[in-house]
């Protein structure tokens, strides 16, 4: 360590705050100043200083051994004084082979192993060692994970299918699928991927157009439909070898086109006015029967007591009816064989025009 | 290096050789594909064929005078889209299909076709025009359904026999879209349209219908309960009625408007009035 330059040393004689102004000058030819440093620590400062990490990584520094980084890097020699450039290529090299020799198959995952292009053997899950890359290639695919095809696809624009009754439905769906024989899968079809997907399409028009537009629309008919493209796809699949196992069709959505979309609605606008004129009929229908089974029911009641003395409960009755209709109203006893019965016309005239739908009634009981 | 090049000069001259020759020979077939030698334009050997011995790997061939011939061993497709088919009874339809195929005799097909893609520009008018006559024979409704099934094995069976000739063979061909060209599309709008309307119009028809007939049969019901009970005795009813009836008529509120009741002395009600017995 050069002490006495060292300008964050303990040798700094300079007071406080005052010291950094000064020191630089005479750290100058040894090298910057550590940007780093807190301008007020000058004198108790203990890690290693710059100068000394520069000193120590320059190629004529002491630690001579130290990796590529520091400035005026050189290729280091071996003992003996050749190059180690060619054992490094040579590690790399062995280092890539290494790596392409041992292979950590995944648990959804199956591989196969092509010696010179042509097939060998597969790979299970767990760890597996190969020839290292150009000998033998090891393809890796996701075996168990579920792939899904997605018609119509999101670029594509909508898919109107036509309909066993020459209707249209506009239909999107989707197929989930994984691999079951990845052999098949990689060597028998150009593009396994591309082949599903065509024959996803073939299989729902064929399927929709043995089916009549409403079973579309319906729960059922549309299980059906799936059903039908699943079974419709993994024969075809399978007569093409491809390798390919259909776990399953789902209809996402199957609407009129959006052409005659009004008029669907407006069917089920006809269904739900249809069922609500029914419920209100219905309605009134209860209204009808419960005030004729009231009636009915309070009529045989005083029928009932009626029948038990019919004169004295028909009098009866007769002057509770009079009472309550005669007390509320003005009444006029005439005597018809002496006096003019007096009509007052301009008073009824009046109550007439105060409520014009109300009826007058005037009982005349005359000779 | 130098030393060893001045004392080994034939060996490693040899060995060079040996490299270069080998390079130059040597040649790996993949699973994927089946190779035909061809020596000076005649076919002299295949590797990986189906129904060949040699298998995928590395092979060997003579230097210059040995080309290779790759080829597709897995099944290829052969699109065909938007073609305006014509049925029997001159419906027009929009059909996209494709056929599935794959090469089985790779040699006649170097030889007839060359390349895959000569085996499929013979396939596609062959495609087109039986698929056009084995539709054209048939009813608009009739591609719709299951017959299509059918047709499309006719399809393939004349394809099949065709692509023989390049030898190739043709695993399937299916429909993969069946459209409407757009004047009958919006036509067939139409259609649904009014389909529709009708059967709205059905609908509305039947829910006014049934509402009727639920009120009828009430009144009808309501009739017979009053029947039943007032039937009983009908002159008692007739003034039990009477009296109900004098209540609702003649008592203020209500709507009604106030009664002015001029009575006789006549009057049944006032028949104690004179204290008459």
């Amino acid at each position: 360590m050069a002490g006495g330059k060292n300008p964050w040393g303990s040798g700094g004689s300079s007071s406080g705050d005052g010291g950094d102004k000064d020191e630089p000058e005479a750290s100058k030819p040894k090298g910057p100043k550590n940007p780093w440093l807190p301008p007020g620590s000058g004198g108790d400062r203990r890690g290693p200083n710059i100068e000394d990490i520069f000193k120590s990584r320059g190629p004529e520094g002491p630690r001579r051994t130290g990796g590529p980084g520091g400035p005026g890097f050189r290729m280091p020699q071996r003992p003996g004084g050749k190059s180690w450039f060619p054992v490094a290529v040579a590690g790399i090299v062995g280092l890539g082979l290494l790596a392409t020799s041992v292979h950590l198959i995944g648990p959804q995952q199956e591989a196969v192993v092509k010696t010179l292009g042509n097939y060998t053997r597969p790979m299970t899950p767990g760890l597996n060692f190969s020839l290292p890359f150009p000998i033998e290639t090891v393809d890796v695919e996701d075996v168990q994970g579920v792939r899904i095809v997605r018609v119509p696809g999101s670029n594509q624009q909508v898919k109107l299918i036509l309909t066993g009754d020459q209707n249209l439905v506009d239909l999107s769906f989707i197929v989930r699928w994984n691999i079951s024989d990845l052999e098949d899968f990689k060597f028998r079809l150009v593009d396994p991927v591309e082949t599903v997907n065509d024959v996803a399409e073939a299989a729902m028009r064929a399927a929709v157009a043995e089916t009549e537009l409403d079973e579309t629309f319906s729960g059922q008919g549309r299980a059906a439909i799936e059903q039908e493209v699943r079974e419709r796809m993994q024969r075809t699949l399978d007569g093409y070898q491809a390798g390919v196992r259909v776990l399953g069709v789902e209809i996402e959505k199957a609407d009129p086109p959006s052409d005659v979309v009004e008029a669907f609605r407006d069917v089920q606008v006809a269904e739900q006015q249809a069922d609500a004129a029914r419920n209100k009929a219905r309605g009134e229908a209860q209204q009808v029967l419960a005030q004729a089974q009231g009636e009915a029911e309070a009529f045989d009641k005083v029928y009932e007591q009626y029948r038990l003395a019919p004169e004295v409960t028909r009098q009866r009755l007769y002057y509770e009816t009079m009472e309550r209709v005669l007390s509320k109203t003005p009444k006029t006893v005439v005597e018809t064989n002496n006096v003019t019965p007096y009509l007052p016309l301009p008073e009824i005239r009046r109550r007439a025009q105060e409520a014009p739908q109300a009826n007058t009634v005037t009982t005349q009981e005359g000779q | 290096m130098q030393q060893i090049w001045e004392d080994h000069k034939a060996t490693v001259a040899a060995l060079g050789l040996a490299v270069v020759a080998f390079m130059l020979s040597a040649f790996v077939v993949p699973e994927e594909e089946q190779v035909v030698i061809v020596r000076t334009g005649e076919p002299v050997g295949t590797i990986n064929t189906p129904s060949g011995n040699l298998k995928a790997g590395l092979h060997f061939r003579w230097p210059f005078i040995d080309k290779v011939v790759r080829i597709e061993k897995r099944l290829l497709d052969l699109e065909m889209s938007d073609e305006e088919v014509l049925s029997n009874d001159q419906q027009r339809l929009l059909v996209n299909a494709y056929a599935r195929f794959r090469i089985t005799d790779p040699v006649t097909m170097v030889e007839r076709a060359g390349s895959t893609d000569g085996v499929r520009n013979a396939l596609q008018p062959i495609l087109n025009s039986v698929l056009r006559q084995e539709l054209g024979r048939r009813t608009f409704q009739s591609m719709l359904t299951a017959e299509r099934g059918d047709a499309l094995a006719n399809v393939r069976a004349n394809l099949d026999r065709q692509a023989r000739q390049y030898g190739a063979e043709v695993v399937d061909v299916k429909i993969t879209r069946t459209d409407l060209p757009e004047a009958p599309l919006q036509s067939a709008f139409r259609r649904m349209e009014s389909d529709r309307e009708r059967e709205a119009r059905t609908i509305r028809a039947q829910g006014a219908r049934d509402a009727r007939i639920i009120r009828a049969e009430a009144d009808a019901e309501a009739a017979r309960i009053y029947a039943e009970s007032f039937g009983k005795d009908a002159g008692f009813y007739d003034f039990y009625r009477a009296m109900q009836s004098y209540d609702a008529t003649f008592a203020p509120g209500n709507g009604n408007a106030e009664s002015n009741i001029i009575l006789s002395p006549d009057n049944e009600y006032l028949r104690q009035f004179r204290g008459r017995r």
